[in-house]
């Protein structure tokens, strides 16, 4: 159970590749990465999903948090690439209607 | 072997005897004698000290340099002596932590209390039982005074102390509700804004809340974000996935609850659940819904207490009896 995080600072696109696990123990890395990325005004922050193929409710929790810090500091997030698995538990939180999830491209094996 | 005293004159005999054979069993003496030392808190600088006392006294002449090293040996210590008090200190206090968790535990399991009630004409059953010390799962049962049975279903994300302390506000609001407000979509409307405005910006709450009415068979649900549950209707001998849309309580004030309405029929069931169900792991492996509903009915058709305490059994043999979440799960037989 691990997971990476690989940061992309691309000005005002900052991007995190996260692969693995996200869950109780990963979460508060996750959070680490991406909470600061969100106060920086008129920052779009791009999470791309691609690999993570397991995220429990404390990896929701994260993003809640980040979002909530965007709409404070006016910057953007944007959830890519999420595996099924994934994407299944922002439909059901209902938060899938509140953060930007683009799965055009869909992740997964 | 002699118990070791604190003292000099024990040290000095074992130096001396150390010192003239250099052997293997006084140091490992001098090591018990650390172990014994700590054991009675004796500090750092006080083992130097009787180092200093049993050197003078083998060695009358020991020149003034390496006394005074001695001296200045002492002093340094002086910090480790009181890291080690204070690691002591520490320690202590870990374990009255400890024992306060477990108190907390058993109060929020005593505040939490919910007693399955008597319905003519519904069978219910329900287990949850915590990963951890504290549960962030939930449920509670209300009867109102037309016999309506009020049931809610939730898991706090945001573990540990936080989300008990969030489960005993859901309680309390749920039951100050006055009774003409009882219809889930307003229940839950009214504690998202109770759960947005007093908790943590990273925790929120999932909840189903279903009224079930015994005359009619009616039951009325609304889901804030909480793993859907199933319905099994008996006539086609099929489970169906309760869908609902619905946001999660505590991310924002403006979220309002669809609310979905079925009526049961004789032998039907309702299934309602926690994500520590669905998200079981066996090895690597998640079990997938198909599976979940297998178990299910493999034992369904027995007394609904039963019938959830043999799933839980089964989940829990699965998971190598390492439960990664919370777990709850509902039986309402008609």
């Amino acid at each position: 159970m691990n997971l990476d995080i690989e940061w992309n600072d691309n000005g005002k696109t900052q991007g995190l590749k996260l692969a693995g696990e996200i869950d109780a123990y990963t979460a508060p890395k996750m959070k680490e990465a991406l909470l600061p990325l969100t106060k920086h005004e008129g920052t779009t922050i791009v999470v791309d999903l691609e690999r993570v193929n397991y995220m429990d409710s404390t990896g929701l929790g994260v993003f809640i948090s980040a979002l909530k810090s965007t709409k404070e500091y006016n910057s953007d997030l944007r959830l890519v690439a999420l595996q099924d698995r994934v994407r299944r538990l922002f439909d059901i939180t209902g938060l899938d209607s509140i953060i930007n999830i683009d799965s055009t491209v869909r992740g997964g094996k | 072997m002699e118990p070791y005293k604190f003292d000099v004159n024990n040290y000095r005999n074992l130096l001396k005897k150390y010192i003239a054979s250099q052997d293997e069993t006084s140091l490992y003496q001098a090591e018990q004698f650390s172990k014994l030392s700590m054991q009675h808190n004796i500090s750092p600088e006080e083992i130097i000290n009787v180092h200093i006392q049993a050197l003078k006294e083998l060695y009358p002449d020991l020149p003034v340099e390496i006394d005074s090293s001695m001296n200045f040996l002492l002093e340094t210590m002086i910090s480790y002596g009181l890291a080690y008090q204070e690691f002591q200190t520490l320690r202590e206090k870990q374990g009255e932590l400890e024992s306060e968790i477990s108190i907390a535990a058993n109060m929020q399991q005593t505040l939490l209390s919910t007693t399955i009630p008597d319905i003519v004409g519904l069978d219910i059953g329900a287990i949850s039982v915590p990963s951890h010390q504290m549960n962030g799962d939930y449920y509670h049962f209300v009867t109102d005074e037309s016999n309506n049975l009020g049931i809610a279903i939730a898991d706090v994300i945001g573990k540990g102390i936080p989300a008990a302390l969030a489960m005993s506000m859901i309680k309390y609001s749920l039951d100050s509700f006055p009774e003409t407000m009882r219809n889930p979509s307003v229940i839950l409307e009214n504690l998202n804004r109770v759960v947005e405005q007093n908790v943590d910006t990273s925790m929120f709450i999932t909840m189903f809340y279903g009224l079930f009415n015994p005359e009619t068979g009616s039951l009325q649900f609304s889901s804030a974000g909480h793993e859907p549950g199933f319905y099994y209707c008996a006539d086609k001998d099929q489970f169906f996935e309760m869908t609902t849309k619905g946001l999660v309580l505590g991310v924002s004030d403006q979220a309002t609850y669809e609310q979905f309405d079925i009526t049961m029929e004789s032998d039907d069931m309702v299934v309602l659940l926690t994500d520590g169900v669905t998200e079981c792991r066996i090895g690597e492996r998640f079990i997938d819904t198909e599976e979940v509903l297998e178990v299910i009915r493999k034992y369904m058709h027995l007394p609904a207490q039963e019938a959830v305490e043999l799933v839980y059994r089964h989940f829990e043999r699965l998971q190598d009896f390492q439960l990664r979440d919370d777990f709850t799960l509902i039986f309402l037989k008609k």
